[in-house]
């Protein structure tokens, strides 16, 4: 049977024309400009650049606004917009040792080279509505202090000097999702990729899943840090390899026990997570689920937590590939429900018959 | 790094600068024969895995590159951001700095000052969230 | 001429045109297109040159023949497309001559992904449609053209749907030959 489904074309324009309106909201309240969702909402727009794995911060606010503040619907359009562009190249990978961080904090260590650096933090605000920003008004600066120019290496060589800690993993050349499909199982690395753009709802959830016992690793944070570092990319006209621009990243290390196996001797394992922009939360999901997924890897036994799950994990993180499945369910199906609704009418004239005879 | 001896740090700096302090300070441009025109596109982002390990893709980065040649020398730039203009200004200068180094240095140097002085400015404010612990003696230990 | 010299003026339309032509050329075996857009550094093709920009960016793999394996071709492929420069067995384009490409050793697809082959463009002396005859889909009654042989492409279209596609250049002018095509000698 072949249903039409045709005529939808005016009422989806008109349908357009008032979501810009509603977009827009009361006139008579100026108009949001993507400069000031960019410096004003920028942990939205990190969100955005992280799981839309594009570095972007204009185009990120822009999506913002074009999708009301819906963050998967931005994503999706910073993922759309992807799609246009060609791939210019591979950057080295990041020297995050190098990074000029802004925040640099450790729960193992509390004396470390560098400080502790708490950077602009909501951890220990009150959690109080502040209605001073209510009303438009001057910020006092921030403080400032003499800069010491003393190095801020990472926590965990600190560790691995003692080998009481794994050391961090060699490779080749890493797989890329955005060029090959997915495959399981996955390596390392390219779980790393798959998480990083992952929903952060969906991460946290399963995060927190391991500290509740689905999972557990026992995790700390052994380092996180916050700050820019320089991408840097070789040319290959000009034979070597130059600095491309700045970005800003979340890199966060989680220590976690380990009892050793047959082959190692009982040691810290760790997680590791790296994201765009200021994003903390995210940095720390995909830390503690990198390190639940690495059970096989360790010799560990798979008690059937969903974090443990690589292709429960992989398959489900993406927000885009999720929303688009998801909400694919209230477009016009009625060829499909029509053949549903004559086999449930023939089933029930045969159940009756059945029941007569 | 210094401006007049490492194209490196030129062009870094090229890259990484405001398009629109870039151009206000490059001024009117030479004639510029393009090789290949201002194309916006992505370069892959990698990371390491635990900071110092195997690399991985991270996501990428939205870049514009753009190669000419001005007075016979090759210039090239790749750019962050969509801003073809800012990637044809700095492919032009970075084919003027290797005809003379001296000149486009001097130019760009308020640029590398007000990049330093912003870094300064970042790293003042992050000493100061910086946390000076003191320990307590605690009684029983004495 | 030099490496950083040849490429296309205008990448959008002049990209979209070319591909366009070499679309047609392909859906329709044996049928001759003038292609133009890019100049590569000898022995390289204009058509030749103008499909590698067109069909290939860096994570292309491309085989040169030993015949276009040169410091000149290898500078304008790293400018222009930046494509890494590989064995037979990994390429996903080729250029040679018919001699200098050793069909054997390119890959042919999988079965169950029968897309992950080598595209061949072969370099030729001139480009007619005269010779072998072709049929099959694409082409409406029979076509022909000239090319180097008979045996090698008839082998080819035993491996349907794993195979090489073809594309023949000389000078401006393009034609081609996908895995679907029967070819019969004259």
């Amino acid at each position: 049977m072949y249903v039409a489904v045709k005529g939808g074309e005016r009422a989806i324009d008109a349908a357009h024309a008032w979501l810009a309106e509603e977009r827009r909201g009361d006139p008579a309240i100026p108009e949001l400009s993507v400069a000031q969702i960019r410096s004003q909402l920028t942990l939205a727009v990190n969100r955005v650049m992280t799981e839309g794995a594009l570095y972007d911060p204009d185009l990120a606010a822009l999506a913002i606004k074009q999708a009301r503040g819906d963050l998967i619907e931005a994503i999706f359009l910073l993922r759309a917009y992807r799609t246009t562009l060609p791939r210019l190249g591979t950057s080295q990978p990041l020297e995050t040792a190098k990074m000029q961080v802004s925040r640099r904090i450790s729960a193992t260590f509390k004396d470390l080279p560098g400080g502790q650096v708490l950077g602009p933090t909501f951890d220990y605000t009150h959690r109080l509505l502040d209605f001073a920003l209510m009303a438009e008004g001057e910020m006092p600066a921030a403080p400032t202090a003499p800069v010491r120019d003393d190095p801020v290496p990472h926590v965990m060589g600190l560790l691995d000097r003692d080998g009481l800690i794994e050391p961090a993993p060699e490779g080749g050349t890493p797989a890329d999702l955005t060029r090959a499909p997915l495959e399981f199982p996955a390596d390392r690395a390219l779980r790393l990729q798959s998480i990083a753009r992952g929903d952060e709802g969906f991460l946290l959830g399963l995060a927190y899943s391991t500290q509740r016992g689905y999972g557990r690793t026992h995790a700390f944070v052994g380092e996180l840090r916050i700050g820019t570092v320089a991408v840097e990319m070789e040319i290959p006209e000009l034979g070597f390899a130059v600095e491309i621009g700045e970005i800003e990243v979340s890199e966060c290390e989680t220590v976690n026990q380990f009892k050793g196996s047959k082959t190692e001797p009982p040691q810290f394992t760790r997680g590791y997570g790296l994201v765009f922009g200021q994003n903390e939360r995210k940095a720390l999901s995909v830390s503690l689920v990198d390190r639940a997924l690495r059970w096989q890897e360790l010799g560990e036994d798979f008690v059937g937590a969903p974090a443990q799950d690589e292709e429960f994990v992989l398959s489900h993180c993406d927000n885009v590939q999720a929303t688009g499945f998801l909400e694919h369910i209230k477009l016009p199906h009625y060829v499909d429900f029509q053949a549903e609704l004559e086999l449930i009418r023939r089933l029930r004239r045969e159940a009756l018959q059945e029941a007569a005879e | 790094m210094s401006l007049l001896t490492d194209r490196r740090a030129l062009m870094g700096l090229l890259a990484r600068a405001a398009p629109d302090r870039l151009a206000a300070l490059a001024g009117p441009l030479p004639e510029a024969i393009e090789l290949r025109p201002a194309q916006t596109g992505t370069v892959m982002v990698q990371g390491r895995i635990g900071g110092t390990g195997a690399a991985f893709k991270m996501g990428e980065m939205v870049v514009t590159r753009c190669s000419v040649q001005v007075a016979g020398i090759a210039g090239h730039a790749h750019v962050q951001g969509r801003d073809k203009a800012h990637a044809r200004t700095a492919a032009v200068l970075d084919a003027m700095w290797q005809a003379d180094p001296a000149r486009i240095a001097a130019l760009l140097a308020p640029l590398a000052a007000e990049e330093t002085a912003r870094r300064q400015t970042r790293a003042a404010k992050a000493a100061a969230t910086r946390v000076e612990f003191f320990t307590l003696v605690r009684g029983e230990d004495q | 001429m030099s490496a950083l010299t040849g490429g296309f003026t205008s990448p959008a339309p002049q990209a979209a045109r070319a591909f366009r032509l070499a679309l047609m050329a392909l859906s329709r075996p044996g049928r001759i297109e003038t292609v133009s857009g890019a100049t590569g550094p000898a022995p390289l093709s204009a058509a030749a040159a103008t499909l590698l920009l067109v069909l290939a960016d860096r994570d292309t793999p491309i085989f040169l023949g030993a015949g276009h394996d040169g410091t000149d071709v290898r500078e304008w492929i790293a400018f222009h497309i930046g494509a890494p420069l590989v064995p037979p067995e990994a390429a996903m384009l080729a250029v040679g001559t018919w001699p200098d490409l050793p069909l054997s050793r390119f890959p042919i697809g999988l079965p169950d992904y029968p897309d992950r082959s080598a595209t061949l463009i072969v370099e030729s002396p001139a480009i007619s449609a005269e010779g072998p005859r072709l049929t099959g889909p694409g082409i409406a009654g029979e076509a022909r053209l000239s090319l180097p042989e008979v045996n090698a492409f008839r082998a080819n279209r035993m491996l349907y749907p794993q195979g090489l596609d073809f594309f023949f250049t000389a000078g401006d002018r393009l034609a081609a030959l996908p895995r679907s095509t029967q070819v019969e000698s004259a």
